[in-house]
């Protein structure tokens, strides 16, 4: 590694290490420490909202996939942006803001419990997090010290502890304000990345109708024609031309055409990728508690305009760079494939990064990728430790006086040193923390996005319905994970080990998102129970909504 | 873009729409809603407060 190298390192960390210190120094209260003072500028809740959702794993991860399956996957930049930005701060940004100033709350456990007079539902959320997210922030945690320990040619244990205390020094000390300064380099850094990823990718291709014109070609050649006969059976599970197959028979078509209507593919495409995901995205506990850090609705106005713009840069230029890429290795490695020339979904883009890009660019792709897990993880530390801090310990002790800046500062020191310990132990990612962040986001939104937005708009709403639509949410998204959907049952293995198959049921219905048939449910209960039930008083009611 | 069919073609354009909607809103009410009502009633909450504790 030359000098320039170590002098960017040290330069980032000693920036990392700067703003976590002006967190610290700004933080004053508890307030400061779990919302960030409610005065966050536009520009750092924005990016620090955008880097949070997307981490390490969404940019190498997701653009395997795109290099897999193709555009098609634009469907989920298109739900990112409008639903993940613009109805998520428009619509919802604002109110959840406004309610959970009037409620004192600090945390979404905390604005869900008040809302609905629930000790319960509070406990309840809190308990959903550091079931789940601890798997989430794992998964993160090992895909960024994969990258750094792959690059820097160090011990992948030791490249964990030095990471994690990184991360562990300036959210314990700075709290969210820490973590959202830090944030919005770190967004800064993934932005400038991806931006000259796209440019230097057209230009390899000789711009933007000719790179997408070569690959329907690349598909003829080295899909079609290359295994139009041979058989998937014929074929190594897993390998490059498995996956190319597999995708054949799942109806896809080209990378820049959409998979056959309501195949298996589109239903994976448009269900799991598009509505898990996207919609997803809503109920996410780290994102919400966002809204509540900004002091009136003009920041939040603001931060939509660069949450889309910045929203775009990422998933859409690594769906478009990863479909990409098939040309680029047709042209330049021997008529193959992204799959055939990186070996698989998970190594085309760094495989493509270190081969098609410039020396100088892998370095600052990497600081990209460290920065989109350090962004996300240290959030997910945050939310766990207000998890633990603020909704359980201080909830089950609320006739006790705590410091709940202490409790959550011990609570952050707890979760991390699970988080890292599985990470620690499970560098080679059992089937559970593989799928966490789908299994993640299918339950946050069945369980909690029901009772969220109808909190916010629906005066009607009842306690009972909200527990009744939450436990629901719990329960069928939970079944659908484990006994039917073909990716979580078949990885997680419980289906199999009770029932001896797979998935319970068959056809394409295993292909259907755990978030399309519970959402709809616990959405259906939450209504009904409401309707069946007592209403919430008319002063609680007016603290709420304030009129 | 010629080479895209019509779905994939729809996705990349309401991809694009979205992300103009999000710098249209962004710029037209770039300095609306600084001052909310509910910052009112808190400001008048806040001093309420303060007076209560001075007079305690």
């Amino acid at each position: 590694m030359g000098v320039l190298e170590n002098i960017i390192i040290i330069a980032y960390l000693a920036l990392v290490g700067y703003l976590g210190f002006l967190g610290y120094k700004k933080t004053k209260s508890t307030e400061d420490y779990l919302l960030a003072g409610r005065d966050t500028h536009p520009f750092i809740m924005a990016l620090s909202y955008g880097a949070t959702f997307i981490s390490t794993a969404a940019i190498v991860g997701f653009g395997g996939v795109a290099a897999w399956l193709g555009n098609s996957l634009l469907w989920l930049t298109f739900f990112n942006i409008f639903i993940g930005i613009f109805v998520a701060f428009v619509f919802l940004g604002n109110p959840t803001r406004k309610m959970g100033y009037r409620l004192d709350a600090h945390t979404f456990p905390e604005f869900l419990g008040k809302r609905y007079e629930s000790k319960f539902i509070q406990i309840f959320g809190a308990i959903i997090i550091l079931l789940f997210m601890p798997l989430y922030a794992t998964a993160v945690l090992i895909g960024g010290t994969q990258f750094i320990a792959l690059y820097f040619h160090v011990d992948y244990h030791m490249a964990l502890l030095v990471f994690s205390i990184i991360i562990t020094a300036y959210v314990i000390a700075g709290g969210l304000k820490g973590v959202m300064f830090t944030d919005a380099l770190q967004g800064s850094v993934m932005f400038i990345a991806m931006v000259i990823l796209i440019v230097v990718t057209f230009n390899a291709l000789g711009g933007v109708s000719e790179a997408f014109s070569k690959l329907d070609h690349v598909w003829n050649v080295t899909v079609v024609e290359h295994l139009s006969n041979v058989g998937l059976k014929e074929l190594k599970p897993g390998s490059p031309d498995f996956m190319m197959k597999l995708s054949t028979l799942w109806g896809f078509e080209g990378w820049n055409k959409m998979p056959q209507f309501l195949s298996n593919g589109w239903l994976f495409v448009i269900t799991t990728i598009t509505f898990g995901v996207g919609i997803g995205v809503l109920a996410q506990p780290q994102l919400i508690v966002r809204f509540m850090t900004v002091k009136s609705k003009r920041e939040l106005n603001r931060a939509v305009l660069i949450g889309g713009i910045f929203i775009l840069s990422m998933t859409g230029i690594i769906f478009i760079v990863g479909s990409l890429t098939n040309a680029w290795y047709f042209e330049f490695n021997e008529g193959k494939n992204a799959l055939q020339s990186a070996g698989s979904i998970g190594k085309v883009i760094p495989h493509f990064i270190n081969t098609a890009m410039p020396k100088w660019f892998a370095f600052i792709f990497l600081f990209a990728l460290i920065s989109a897990a350090m962004s996300t993880l240290s959030s997910q530390f945050h939310t766990m430790g207000t998890a633990v801090g603020r909704d359980l310990i201080e909830q089950i002790n609320s006739k006790k006086e705590l410091n709940s800046t202490l409790v959550t500062r011990g609570g952050i020191i707890l979760m991390i040193i699970f988080s890292v310990s599985l990470a620690y132990f499970f560098d080679k990612q059992p089937a559970i923390i593989a799928r966490s962040t789908a299994i993640f986001f299918a339950l946050c939104a069945s369980i909690f996005l029901p009772s969220f937005v109808a909190g916010l708009f629906w005066k009607r709403v009842t306690k009972t319905g909200a527990i009744a639509s939450m436990l629901t949410g719990f329960v069928v998204s939970a079944f659908w994970l484990l006994f039917v959907h073909f990716k979580e049952a078949k990885a997680l293995g419980v289906c199999k080990a009770i029932f001896g198959t797979n998935s319970l049921l068959s056809g394409k219905i295993i292909f259907v998102d755990a978030l399309v048939i519970a959402l709809p449910l616990s959405t259906l209960v939450l209504i009904a129970v409401s309707l069946m039930s007592k209403a919430s008083s008319k002063e609680h009611l007016k603290v709420c909504f304030g009129n | 873009m010629g080479s895209f069919d019509f779905g994939v073609s729809l996705a990349f354009w309401l991809t694009m729409i979205s992300t103009l909607l999000c710098v249209y809103y962004g710029v037209v009410n770039w300095n609306k809603g600084a001052s909310s009502k509910m910052d009112k009633t808190v400001e008048h909450w806040a001093q309420e407060e303060q007076k209560i504790e001075e007079e305690l």
